[in-house]
């Protein structure tokens, strides 16, 4: 590298600096990867993904979207029918790319008859220069549990050791999936400051999970997937808001509008009547309830309370990613 | 730990050493995990110690038959019968739990080296295995009067420790073809009358000609020729004939289990 610097002048070094500076940000990605089982079943078509350092990611998708094998693609678990999968700019089965990376996996059973300093000290023993021993129990809360075995612990505990494994070889990035699943609140939120504290430290850590909660709090981006494709990808703001795009016009490629909103009152005032506000995108009557979806709410509701003066029970919200990602992933 | 301390000063030359290291580890585990299941050591070593007390040390104390001391005899089948226990539940049934449970993916995402994984439980069932000859034939001497020269001792655990392959191999392929829930169920299916038709329990000519015959398919007949063979007790065959037996059977398993486990990867 250095070498090339030297020989073709001043100018080139930016651009190859800049160059090189792009591709070590890029940490892994799938590239336009389509994955076939040998039973037919198609579980990604053409999907890309490209995770960079120090960002978390979270992967959302109802059950047979392809999540699972877009993370088992990028574990070298197994190998894609077309396209490229790439970590630290290697093939992910090979050792030195899996030494960098840290995983987490729905795992129905540990050996049981193991202590939980035991499991941790296997995988540590996997890493040239794992993570200290008191650091992973200190992050993955295991004090105190360190001497059980894994078939007594709870599952909340069973989940924090999981964790532990993955943190093992102080990797570059992480796998989580489902994380936080059989955490109560406390524990949750702990675990997001532990996920939040490793990314700030310049790891990157892609997570699958079904908590939509969690995605939101946690995620600097959401990468929606549905039928093995790609169906957007953003902030979590930008997904809310595409979600919201998808509500009222049932089309995806519209420009998200940030401050869209949902009003809900009761009102006299008809479909058509408020359809034809500003901003109106969508309109829907439950029960004495009125939804309207706006992108210009402070225009809207202006105009809504000077027209009704009977209007009551207001409540404005931003859409839920829990809305977005069902419209987002319905047909 | 002491394991803490090391430093890695040079990635490859270090690599070998660390892989060793990794599979010591592994291993040291595998045989602290399956000691502490009761369910598996207490059977696996008890059922072929208890076995013989009863059918080599109490009915048949003291007993000859054509000159050949019985308790001396049944020492050998009583010992591949242990071994064939150890591999086949240590491994069988170890590899299908873990294969069930989602720990192997979890295993193969990280940077162990799989043969390091594969020839821990396989140098773990050859301990168990080391274990079980051992108090068999210390009872042998103490309770049945049986008298083992040193070098017959060494070959009998020479026997246990390459008498594994062939069933690690088996267990293999029972478990990438069963699931976890029954395959405790075919382990024993498979384990117990495999025993019998090898002549473990009663000594192969006593038994049908038609049997006689079925055992030259079978690992458990070819071991305990062998075995029987380092007491100058083997009643057929050439031990050349059950080395290659066993060493045909080994293939055969190990082409199966490549196929079920190629099979496995494209559908999960």
């Amino acid at each position: 590298m250095s070498l090339v610097l030297d020989v073709t002048g001043p100018a080139i070094p930016e651009a190859a600096a800049t160059a090189s500076t792009a591709r070590a940000i890029n940490i892994a990605s799938l590239s336009n990867v389509t994955k076939r089982y040998g039973n037919g079943v198609l579980a990604l078509d053409g999907f890309s993904l490209d995770l960079r350092a120090g960002e978390i990611v979270a992967l959302l998708g109802p059950n047979g979207a392809g999540k699972s094998t877009a993370v088992k693609l990028l574990m070298g678990l197994s190998s894609p029918t077309s396209g490229d999968v790439r970590i630290f700019h290697a093939d992910p089965r090979h050792t030195a790319a899996r030494l960098r990376t840290g995983v987490m996996l729905q795992v129905g059973r540990a050996p049981e008859m193991l202590r939980v300093r035991e499991q941790v000290e296997i995988f540590r023993g996997y890493y040239p220069n794992p993570m200290p021993y008191a650091e992973i129990v200190k992050a993955a809360g295991l004090d105190g549990i360190e001497e059980r075995f894994f078939g007594q612990l709870s599952g909340g505990q069973k989940q924090r050791m999981l964790f532990a494994l993955a943190l093992a070889g102080d990797p570059d990035l992480l796998f989580l999936d489902e994380p936080t699943v059989g955490l109560d609140i406390e524990a949750r939120r702990a675990m997001w400051a532990q996920i939040r504290a490793l990314a700030a430290r310049g790891k990157t850590v892609l997570l699958t999970t079904h908590y939509l909660e969690e995605a939101d709090a946690l995620a600097h981006r959401i990468v929606v997937i549905n039928k093995g494709r790609l169906v957007c990808e953003g902030t979590p703001a930008e997904v809310k808001s595409l979600g919201a795009a998808a509500i009222s016009t049932g089309d995806v490629s519209n420009e998200p509008s940030r401050s869209l909103k949902i009003i809900r009152c009761v009102t006299t005032l008809g479909e058509q009547h408020l359809l034809g506000m500003p901003g109106v995108t969508q309109v829907a009557h439950n029960g004495g309830l009125t939804t309207v979806t706006s992108s210009q709410p402070e225009a809207t509701l202006r105009e809504m309370l000077a027209l009704d003066q009977q209007l009551h029970s207001l409540e404005v919200q931003s859409p839920a990613l829990e809305d977005a990602f069902l419209a987002l992933t319905s047909n | 730990m002491s394991t803490a301390a090391i430093t890695f000063p040079a990635a490859t030359s270090s690599s070998f050493a660390r892989t060793l290291r990794i599979f010591l580890n592994e291993t040291r585990y595998e045989f602290l995990r399956l000691l502490r299941t009761r369910s598996f050591s207490l059977s696996v070593i008890g059922f072929p110690v208890v076995f013989y007390i009863f059918f080599g040390l109490i009915m048949n104390r003291g007993e000859t038959i054509h000159g050949v001391s019985v308790a001396k005899y049944m020492l050998a089948g009583y010992a591949v019968f242990g071994m064939v226990g150890a591999a086949l539940f240590g491994i069988g049934v170890g590899l299908a739990s873990e294969l069930s449970a989602g720990w192997l993916e979890l295993k193969r995402a990280s940077p162990m080296p799989p043969l390091a994984y594969l020839l821990a439980k396989c140098v773990t069932a050859m301990a168990f295995g080391v274990v079980i000859v051992s108090i068999l034939v210390l009872l042998g001497i103490t309770a049945g009067h049986v008298s083992i020269t040193l070098p017959q001792f060494a070959r009998m655990i020479a026997l246990v420790i390459a008498g594994v392959v062939p069933f690690a191999a088996m267990g293999m392929v029972l478990a990438l073809l069963v699931p976890f829930s029954s395959a405790p169920g075919i382990a024993n299916m498979i384990y117990l009358p495999m025993s019998f038709c090898g002549g473990l329990w009663i000594p192969i000519m006593f038994l049908p000609h038609i049997l006689q015959r079925f055992a030259l398919l079978l690992p458990t007949y070819h071991v305990a020729q062998l075995m029987l063979g380092a007491f100058g007790y083997a009643s057929a065959g050439s031990t050349l004939s059950h080395w290659f037996g066993l060493f045909g059977f080994t293939l055969l398993m190990l082409g199966i289990a490549w196929i079920a486990f190629r099979r496995l990867e494209q559908n999960s």
